[in-house]
């Protein structure tokens, strides 16, 4: 029987540092085996279990696409034990994974749709996974025009820098990447909070799906937009997180009502979190 | 199916045989209460016992249980690790009722968790019915006999001088055939059984209503219930240590120099420390929330996920509450309210 608790060893091949305040790193991680790396399939969206033995696990969204092959990777906010024990790691050392768990972006109601993607601080990671996987080769003609905001307090918190100013210079993609206070940087080219910038934009809602994932102030503001603009609560799509320790639905402290984020979720549209109580 | 009877004083010798081939875990008398201790000899079962202060749940789902073991960074022994082949005497009906209901937690379609399952598999249950419940049993409003024997591998009935013995799986006939003291049950022995039985269940006086229960929840979320209920409430968590259902855990590493394991512990959504995410935030802030939580994951979420009530009726939580929070009243309250 297989072990859902083993994790898969993955050596650290590179650690981005990503903000200015040096507390968002990215880990590049490589599987020691390839068979595990056969066994580890995902989809934009899912999360896993990062294992630091002597520390414990934590659960970190992948912020790597499922067509980036040859390694996952996985950007880490430095808060507890086991990520501060994770940022306190060099290249070439050796840690766990195990998943990938919970649900995916749901790219079966995307295709054929414009796409609108929301994101806010460092909870863009599963968004870029989303974003990366939409614009690689044969993907993008499965989806219409993709429209992406993303905002952060300012530019040196703003991650996933070079990648975002190549987006910019792309046609297939709409960059709107702004920040709460410039302070005189020379890019981004925007200033304004998430929610001002999406009512100035104004995507239309029409044929349209909305992935909305930051912090709290910024869903609470950007969902009347997003109402406003027109786009029904089963078309606005967010990503929850909650304290996890298994993943996989048996330690019990991540529902929500009768839904699991780790086994239900993470992704659920805010038609679902309507249903569902008001406790997360 | 078969039965076979024993004499009172045979049943001792009878545990006797099993010990050396089995770690025999049954009733023992502790200083002021009845656990499931594994026993060196028949002498040291206590029979007279009505249950168990703990719920035998951690035969299958220990209260902290080593997952895996590490060195240096790097996982050197992979769990689960062998606990031998266990014989579990004299196991209450609802009890038993309560490792299916773990089972549905542990072994599903989704994930299948190997600690869980390489014990359950291992595990030879010798169930037995209840003569004298206690007067917190409310096991017949969630649908248990005190005499069933439904998951027991053999059902022991005490009907007096004698135990009648029902085989009920491979695993008991392999059992009853390791001691040769066993005669067949005549008809006397059988109508003395079905009597034992019948009786047991009408002692149990108390009766709450299960039927509805989940859909009344459904609507009370938000009501003001809540917010009273958990005002007596310590948040000690007693109540779900020694439920048979409860199976919320936590996984840490314990580690000393370089060596150390990773564990599973109980954890408890009673404790405050169990949803609160290293951001400071805590979906489940207060008594109120918890209370909430554990009511509605018993009567609602997990009938909704699971099919059936987190709950046997056993009347640990109510006996060993020291501020004596009674389920059942709880259960009335909202059923009226």
């Amino acid at each position: 029987m297989q072990n859902p608790y083993k994790p898969y060893p993955v050596r650290i091949r590179r650690i981005i540092i990503e903000n200015d305040t040096r507390d968002l790193k990215t880990f590049e991680l490589v599987f020691l085996n390839k068979e595990d790396e056969e066994c580890f399939r995902y989809t934009p969206g899912q999360f896993a279990e990062l294992s630091v033995y002597g520390a414990g696990e934590s659960p970190i969204g992948i912020a790597s696409s499922p067509t980036e092959k040859g390694f996952i990777k996985f950007t880490v906010k430095k808060m507890g034990v086991v990520t501060t024990a994770l940022h306190n790691m060099e290249e070439g050392q050796v840690i766990g994974i195990r998943g990938p768990y919970g649900n995916w972006y749901p790219f079966h109601l995307m295709e054929g749709k414009d796409i609108v993607v929301i994101g806010g601080g460092f909870a863009f990671t599963t968004l870029r996974s989303a974003i990366v996987y939409m614009l690689h080769g044969e993907n993008r003609k499965r989806f219409g025009k993709i429209t992406c905001i993303y905002g952060a307090r300012n530019a040196g918190e703003l991650i996933y820098k070079p990648e975002l100013k190549e987006w910019e210079e792309r046609s297939d993609i709409d960059m709107y990447v702004t920040v709460d206070k410039l302070n005189g940087d020379p890019w981004p080219a925007r200033e304004g909070f998430v929610p001002a910038v999406t009512k100035e934009i104004a995507p239309s809602s029409e044929n349209s799906i909305c992935l909305v994932c930051g912090p709290q102030i910024m869903i609470k503001f950007t969902i009347p937009v997003l109402t406003e603009l027109g786009f029904p609560p089963d078309r606005i799509i967010n990503s929850l997180e909650m304290r996890m320790k298994c993943g996989i639905g048996k330690c019990g402290r991540c529902n929500i009502g009768n839904r699991y984020v780790c086994k239900d979720g993470p992704i659920f549209s805010l038609a679902q979190l309507n249903e569902m109580p008001d406790e997360y | 199916m078969e039965e076979k009877v024993i004499s009172r004083e045979k049943v001792v010798t009878f545990i006797d045989t099993l010990i050396g081939k089995y770690y025999v875990f049954a009733p023992v008398k502790k200083k002021d209460f009845i656990s499931f201790d594994e026993v060196k000899s028949g002498n040291e079962v206590y029979l007279g016992y009505r249950n168990s202060k703990d719920s035998p749940k951690r035969f299958l789902f220990p209260q902290s249980e080593v997952m895996l073991r590490y060195e240096k960074g790097r996982l050197i022994e992979e769990g689960p690790f062998d606990y031998g082949k266990r014989v579990i005497f004299g196991i209450r009906p609802c009890d038993i009722k309560g490792f299916s209901l773990l089972n549905k937690v542990f072994d599903n379609h989704d994930f299948r968790d190997p600690y869980f399952i390489t014990k359950r598999d291992s595990i030879i249950l010798i169930g037995m019915g209840c003569r004298e419940p206690q007067t917190t049993c409310f096991c017949t409003s969630l649908g248990i006999d005190p005499g069933s024997s439904d998951g027991a591998d053999l059902f022991i009935t005490d009907i007096g001088n004698k135990y009648v013995f029902q085989i009920l799986t491979s695993k008991g006939e392999g059992i009853i055939s390791e001691y040769d003291g066993f005669n067949d049950a005549e008809k006397a022995d059988l109508d003395m059984k079905e009597k034992v039985s019948e009786d047991a269940k009408e002692r149990i006086r108390t009766k709450v209503e299960i039927s509805g229960l989940k859909e009344k929840l459904d609507g009370m979320f938000e009501d003001p219930f809540w917010s009273d209920l958990h005002e007596k409430c310590i948040g000690c968590a007693i109540c779900t240590y020694l439920c048979p259902t409860c199976h919320c855990f936590d996984i840490e590493d314990e580690t000393v120099n370089d060596k150390g394991v990773r564990r599973r512990n109980w954890d408890s959504c009673m404790f405050p420390l169990f949803t609160l995410h290293t951001s400071g935030h805590n979906p489940r802030e207060s008594g109120k929330e918890r209370m909430r939580q554990r009511i509605m994951h018993k009567f609602n979420y997990f009938v909704s996920y699971w099919g059936d009530t987190a709950c046997v009726g056993c009347g640990r939580c109510i006996i060993n509450c020291p501020v004596n929070m009674d389920l059942r009243k709880v259960i009335n309250n909202i059923n009226h309210g």
